[in-house]
C-alpha cells in the first residue's frame, strides 16, 4: 500500500476550500494551516501563464524529517503516511528545517504539526477532508499500488510533475499538468 | 518573470515567519560548543604530549571555561525547544541517522568529561581548596594518575563535538547554503580558533602564548581557505546553491559577513598576531576578543542566512 495524491493544476481554481476544510476537520489553530494554495504566474502580460497548486506535506518516501528527528516522533504509518507523535516531539525544529516544502509548523501547544492525509478519515475508508470538499473535484487520493484506483488511472493518462524531486525526497503528491 | 503568490490565507513571502524556527539560541549554542571543543582539544593534546607545565594555561586554566560553556549551551538548546517538558526523550532514544540525536549524546559524554578534567586541577590552582569527602579525594587522585588516559577520549570527542556543530546544519538537504560537507570541518576549525582565543586571554606565559598564537594563525588561514572553498563549491552548484551563496556575495549578508567575520574576525586578528610574533607590543586581548566576536557572528549569519535559502520549484 502506498497512499498518494494527484492534484489537477488545470482544474484548480484556487478557491482555498481545501485549506478551510483542513482547518475545520483537524482543528488547526488560528493563523496556521496544514495546506495552502500557491499561485505561480510566469511571464509578462500579455504572454502570461498561471499555475494553481494546492500544496501540503508530500508524505515523501525518503523523508528528511523522519530521518533527522532525534526522538523518533516523526515516523511512517501504514501506506507511507508521515505522522508526528505529539507526545514524543520535543519541538526542536530539526524537521521544520529539513523539509524542502515548508510543510511543517510549530503548533502553539509546542509540538510540530502538519498534514496527516487525514489518516483518521482514511482508516474509515473516506477521502481526506481537502479531497472530499474540492468543488472542482481536482484532487485524487488513493493507493498507488492498486491498479484499478482512480489515482493510478489519472496518472497513467496525464502528464504530471512532483515538487523538487531533485531534493531526493521522493514526494508522493503529483501535480497534473 | 516568475512570481509566486499565496492564494490561500497563508501570509508568507515564500517562507512563513513561523517556519524560520531557529533563532539566537542555536548559533549561540554552536559557538559555545565549538569553543569548548577547541579548549578541550588543546588541553588533551598538550597533556598527551607531556607539556602540562610549559602549557599550564592551556591544560589547567582554560578548561575551567569548558564545562560552563557546555552547560550554558545545553541550557540554550533547552530554551530553543518548543515542547520543553518532553526534552528527556532525547535520552531515551538512540537514532544514529539524526545528527541532533547523536549530538545530544556527544554532549552528554563531553560535559561530564570537561567537569572531571577541570575539577581535577582545582586543588592545584586554588590554594586551600578542599574536596571535604574522602571518595572525592580518592577519585581526584585517580584522575590525576590517569590524565593521559582521559585525554585521549577527550581529544577524540572534542573533534566530534566541533565537527558536529557544523554537521547539525549540513545534514539539512532542504537548506542549500548548509548542505555542503565543508561546513563540518569549517565549524571545527573555527571552534578551535575560538578555543585558542580563550587560551590567549587566560595565559600569562609569553612562550605559551607564542605557541598558541602560531597555531591560531594557522587555523585562521585554514578557515579562510575553507570559507573560500564553501563559496566556490556553492558557486559551481545548482541554482538553489548559487542563490544561497549570493546572499554573501552581493546579497543582504555581504556587508556584515565581510566586515565582521572576514575582516574584523579573521584578517585583522591575524595581522595583529603576526605583529605580536614579530616582536611588536600588541595587547593580546585585542585579537583574542575579535576572534571570539567573529566566531559568534559567523555562526549567527550562517544560521540566519541558511534558513532563507530553499529549493526552487
Amino acid at each position: 500500500m502506498r497512499y498518494a495524491m494527484a492534484i489537477d493544476t488545470r482544474k484548480c481554481v484556487g478557491c482555498s476550500d481545501c485549506v478551510v476544510a483542513c482547518q475545520t476537520e483537524n482543528d488547526v489553530p488560528n493563523g496556521f494551516c496544514r495546506d495552502w494554495v500557491k499561485e505561480v504566474v510566469d511571464g509578462t502580460y500579455p504572454n502570461v501563464s498561471i499555475e494553481l497548486r494546492s500544496e501540503r506535506c508530500n508524505h515523501c518516501a525518503n523523508s528528511p524529517c523522519v530521518r533527522c528527528c532525534p526522538t523518533g516522533a516523526s515516523h511512517f504509518e501504514e501506506g507511507g503516511i508521515v505522522l508526528v507523535e505529539h507526545n514524543k516531539c520535543i519541538g526542536c525544529g530539526a524537521c521544520i528545517e529539513s523539509c524542502p516544502y515548508e510543510a511543517r509548523y510549530s503548533h502553539p501547544d509546542g509540538y510540530v504539526d502538519k498534514c496527516t492525509f487525514c489518516i483518521h478519515r482514511v482508516r474509515q475508508g473516506n477521502d481526506p477532508a481537502c479531497v472530499s470538499v474540492c468543488p472542482t473535484r481536482c484532487m485524487y487520493f488513493g493507493d498507488l499500488e492498486d491498479p484499478n484506483s482512480k489515482l493510478v488511472n489519472v496518472l497513467k493518462n496525464r502528464k504530471f510533475k512532483s515538487l523538487a524531486p531533485e531534493a531526493g525526497t521522493q514526494p508522493q503528491i503529483f501535480y497534473l499538468l | 518573470m516568475k512570481e509566486e503568490l499565496f492564494a490561500s490565507g497563508r501570509n508568507i513571502p515564500n517562507i512563513d515567519p513561523t517556519l524560520n524556527i531557529w533563532h539566537w539560541q542555536i548559533p549561540s549554542y554552536l559557538f559555545l560548543g565549538g569553543l569548548a571543543a577547541g579548549i578541550l582539544f588543546f588541553a588533551g593534546v598538550f597533556t598527551i604530549m607531556g607539556k602540562e607545565e610549559q602549557m599550564s594555561a592551556t591544560v589547567k586554566k582554560a578548561p575551567l571555561v569548558a564545562p560552563f560553556a557546555l552547560i550554558l549551551g545545553l541550557f540554550l538548546l533547552f530554551l530553543d525547544l518548543k515542547h520543553k517538558l518532553w526534552f528527556w526523550q532525547l535520552y531515551t532514544t538512540i537514532r544514529l541517522e539524526s545528527p541532533m540525536g547523536w549530538g545530544a549524546w556527544v554532549l552528554m559524554i563531553m560535559t561530564p568529561i570537561s567537569m572531571v578534567w577541570s575539577a581535577s586541577y582545582l586543588t592545584e590552582l586554588i590554594p586551600g581548596w578542599d574536596w571535604k569527602f574522602k571518595f572525592l579525594k580518592t577519585f581526584e587522585s585517580w584522575v590525576i594518575r590517569n590524565r593521559v588516559l582521559i585525554a585521549w577520549p577527550m581529544v577524540i570527542y572534542a573533534v566530534i563535538l566541533g565537527i558536529y556543530t557544523g554537521i547539525l546544519l549540513s545534514a539539512f538537504n532542504a537548506r542549500p547554503l548548509w548542505n555542503t560537507s565543508i561546513l563540518g570541518p569549517l565549524f571545527l576549525v573555527s571552534g578551535m580558533s575560538t578555543g585558542a582565543a580563550v587560551i590567549l586571554l587566560v595565559s600569562k606565559n609569553h612562550e605559551e602564548r607564542k605557541i598558541i598564537g602560531r597555531i591560531d594563525l594557522l587555523l585562521i588561514v585554514v578557515e579562510l581557505f575553507f570559507i573560500t572553498h564553501l563559496f566556490m563549491g556553492d558557486k559551481a552548484g545548482s541554482e538553489a546553491q548559487i542563490n544561497a551563496v549570493n546572499l554573501f556575495l552581493g546579497g543582504s549578508f555581504t556587508a556584515p559577513f565581510f566586515a565582521f567575520v572576514v575582516i574584523l574576525g579573521l584578517l585583522f586578528p591575524a595581522i595583529l598576531e603576526i605583529m605580536e610574533l614579530r616582536g611588536f607590543k600588541v595587547p593580546i586581548a585585542v585579537p583574542a576578543i575579535l576572534i571570539l566576536l567573529g566566531g559568534f557572528i559567523f555562526r549567527f549569519l550562517i544560521v540566519e542566512a541558511g534558513q532563507i535559502t530553499r529549493y526552487l520549484y
